[in-house]
């Protein structure tokens, strides 16, 4: 692919894009310290509300305070509305497709005896859940909430032009929404005047689009279903997002402690006595979810809780067993899944990815390290990963023998040249790379409110956006002409 | 509501309340050592402080000897210690954090700039240098913290909880506060031998009732010198007295009474009981047969009546 990188604001130095002028006049208007302010002011009301997240095992000076905050940048990502209504239509396309595959690799297995998919790559997959086999699942939706992240790179051999790219799909617990919201309230508060000269697509209503999605998949013993988020905990890093999701949708957040099985329904234990529980918006990974089943040591769960849901008497969000579908060795399936079970051609593309499990592409991948992007099959967060141009020698000699030894572990993709965004840094304002997480509700129907939580890889040239490595957040606008 | 929450909201306000208590008699304890008198007497004073709340033998495990210095470091700043203001307000905003979407937005932030705010000074060292100017900060964070849970509220389960933990923990606090000043003198309760001992009783009696804010009210209920049997008399009985044992167990009643459930009833007799025995009862009597007696049973009935609630509806055990 080509080494130049594609600007969001800038066509050329001193060339600003149609969709980012209105912006650009204002932010030359305002004087620096003014701005400083603003991020100052910010900071501490982030601070203040508790807009933070743990970090494991991190302690500052004091040997306290595990709570951080994520960077916020006060330079929003505009996206133009007639770019956004195509991604949306891919996006719904996309999640609609996978929910479609994974209840097939739990019922009939069209895909795999139609050879599209090999059956090694489902049945050998450690996220696939016997346990979900056969068993229906409200509307046949598995993936509720499907975070997909998104980003822009150069078209090969182009002429400067760029488009967007599915990097990877979120189906089990994608996190981040809460900071999509809460960056949208800070822009709001911090500069008003800019949300009355841009017309600027409004996000707020995510919860309640998130609890109608959540009451259409009850179980059809209710009309009026309860509904619970299922949290970790407050140490777990995401906590202030569950707390808040709960919040908004005036619902009760719930640890694993607070809920117990009886005569085949779950329960909440409430100051009045048990109350049944029929939707679970759970933020506990599936390993966690039922100690009789899967890790018996867990605390975070709640014994009998499987047995429940496979008789249909409570439902959960994601379901069980999503993660066979958003594993890195499944994603090059995903443009053919479109077209087997939709009948459709992929509005949004996926990029190039070669397969370690594949002799061919194997061969392209140890020749080609330094120029590739190679990451472990189940690695998340930016860890287990090599970007061959920004490692040394000896990394990519490590990396080549993990590689070696297990070649099924391992996928490879092209070193995209994610967009940047012009981002106020330590020197003052400079390109950064970023990228996109639209978050996709599906019920009983498909909804994705007009943009994202925009990620900013906040060290000059650096690639990962992962809050986790440092990563920032900054606001979204879908922007009408 | 989800009894973990309640459970929340209960310990969020017995925490915070408690920090206020712990910076009230602190500051009256050191506003005390500040006034001529003798070294014994101020040593009294600290050493019945860490008997309050029965921290004696931690605190000379750790520190020794009790001196002004170490006993203040203990009781602020110690994490080591449960009952330190540091730890109190950590455990409140913990407790806030847990449930912080069941708070107003004004009392998550509150709790939580408290917390914030807390760091900040105990950091600065301004706290060793003016002591009292800290106190009143604590204090002041606690009114605020209660005001903001009054002035914002909705009045349902949540609110009672909160309300109940903050006079449980106040009945307690007042309760062990009188027993430890009134100990002090028990030798010379009915005494009075020199003019020097009086005027050192004036200055003990009316800490007592700074540390409660109720010396002013004391001149305006009474309008009289300040005598013990007065003292005691308005800080246990009186029930427009807002830190008195009867105001106290009268919210408790209260607050209880528009939570009650189907296991709830012999504990709302038990909190009755106590209250209308507060009701009833008159100071010459409680004093003949014994304050400390009195008082101790006291203690260990609201300590029951807090292990009741708990069982009802914080942590049921029935699945």
């Amino acid at each position: 692919m080509s080494t130049h990188t594609f600007d969001e604001m800038y066509a050329a130095p001193e060339r600003v894009r149609d969709h980012y002028r209105n912006y650009a006049r204002w932010l030359s208007q305002q004087p620096d310290d003014v701005m400083a302010a603003r991020r100052e002011e910010a900071e501490m009301i982030f601070r203040r509300v508790g807009i933070t997240f743990a970090v494991y095992g991190d302690k500052d000076e004091d040997g306290a305070g595990t709570e951080r905050l994520i960077p916020f940048d006060l330079i929003p990502r505009v996206i133009p509305a007639h770019e956004w209504r195509c991604m949306e239509k891919g996006l719904a396309q996309r999640v609609t497709a996978l929910n479609r595959f994974i209840h097939d690799i739990y019922h009939d297995q069209e895909i795999i005896k139609a050879g599209i998919v090999p059956r090694e790559q489902i049945v050998g997959n450690a996220q696939f859940r016997p346990e979900m086999v056969g068993v229906d699942v409200p509307g046949g939706v598995y993936s509720h909430i499907a975070g997909i992240d998104i980003v822009r790179a150069p078209v090969p051999g182009g002429q400067g032009e760029a488009e967007y790219y599915v990097l990877e799909d979120n189906l089990r617990v994608p996190s981040g929404v809460s900071y999509m919201l809460e960056d949208r309230k800070m822009m709001m508060r911090l500069f008003p005047e800019l949300f009355s000269q841009n017309r600027v697509a409004p996000v707020a209503h995510y919860p309640d689009l998130l609890l109608e999605t959540l009451r259409a998949v009850s179980p059809a013993h209710t009309a009026e279903p309860t509904v619970v988020v299922l949290t970790p905990g407050m140490y777990n890093s995401a906590y202030f997002e569950h707390a808040f999701l709960a919040q908004q949708m005036g619902v009760e957040l719930v640890e694993g402690q607070d809920l117990f099985v009886k005569d085949g329904f779950v329960y909440m234990r409430t100051t009045r006595g048990p109350r049944r529980v029929d939707v679970i918006y759970r933020r506990v990974d599936d390993d966690f979810l039922d100690p009789l089943v899967f890790r018996p040591n867990s605390t975070l769960g709640c014994a009998g809780l499987l047995d429940v849901y496979r008789k249909g008497n409570v439902t959960l969000c994601n379901a069980i067993g999503t993660g066979v579908a958003d594993d890195k060795s499944i994603y090059p399936y995903v443009p053919q899944m479109i077209e087997f079970y939709l009948g459709e051609k992929p509005i949004l593309k996926n990029v190039p990815t070669f397969l370690g499990r594949k002799p061919d592409d194997l061969k392209y991948i140890l020749a080609n390290l330094k120029d590739l992007v190679v990451k472990e099959v189940h690695g998340a967060g930016g860890y287990g990963m090599l970007v061959g141009p920004a490692s040394t020698q000896a990394e990519i000699e490590a990396f080549r023998k993990a590689v070696e030894a297990k070649p099924d572990g391992y996928i490879a993709q092209p070193t995209l040249s994610l967009s940047t965004c012009p981002t106020f840094v330590e020197s003052g304002i400079a390109p950064r790379h970023i990228d996109l997480r639209p978050f996709v509700l599906s019920g009983q129907k498909v909804q994705t409110v007009p943009g994202g939580l925009t990620r900013v890889a906040l060290k000059a040239g650096s690639l990962v956006v992962n809050s986790s490595q440092g990563g920032g957040t900054k606001d979204t606008w879908i922007l009408e002409a | 509501m989800l009894s973990r929450t309640a459970d929340h909201l209960f310990w969020m306000s017995r925490y915070t309340e408690r920090a206020e208590n712990t910076a009230r008699i602190l500051d009256v304890n050191y506003q005390t050592s500040l006034l001529p008198q003798s070294a014994g007497v101020a040593q009294v004073g600290w050493e019945g402080l860490l008997r309050i709340s029965e921290l004696m033998p931690a605190y000379q495990y750790q520190y020794g000897d009790v001196t002004p210095q170490n006993v203040l470091h203990f009781m602020v700043r110690d994490e080591n210690n449960p009952s330190s203001i540091v730890s109190c307000l950590r455990a409140a905003r913990e407790n806030a954090r847990a449930v912080r979407g069941v708070l107003t937005t004004e009392l998550w932030e509150t709790q939580n700039q408290t917390w914030l705010e807390l760091q900040r000074l105990l950091k600065s060292k301004n706290f060793e240098k003016d002591p009292s100017e800290f106190f009143e900060w604590v204090k002041f964070r606690s009114h605020l913290s209660r005001g903001v849970a009054i002035g914002t509220m909705l009045q349902d389960e949540a609110f009672h909880f909160y309300r109940m933990g903050t006079f449980l923990e106040r009945a307690d606090n007042t309760a062990r506060l009188i027993d430890v000043k009134f100990h002090a003198v028990e030798s010379d309760f009915y005494g009075n031998a020199s003019e020097a001992d009086q005027e050192l009783d004036f200055y003990h009696w009316s800490a007592i009732l700074r540390s409660v804010s109720a010396f002013e009210v004391y001149r305006k209920v009474y309008r009289a010198v300040i005598t013990p049997e007065r003292v005691a008399e308005l800080m246990i009985l009186r029930p427009d007295m807002p830190r008195s044992l009867l105001a106290c167990m009268n919210e408790v009643v209260n607050n209880l009474r528009a939570v009650s459930n189907e296991t709830s009833a012999e504990t709302e007799r038990h909190a009755g009981k106590l209250r209308s025995e507060l009701q009833f009862a008159r100071i010459d009597e409680i004093l003949a047969n014994g304050l400390h007696a009195f008082l101790t049973q006291f203690l260990d009935r609201v300590n029951m009546l807090g292990n009741r609630i708990s069982q009802n509806f914080l942590v049921p055990v029935a699945g």
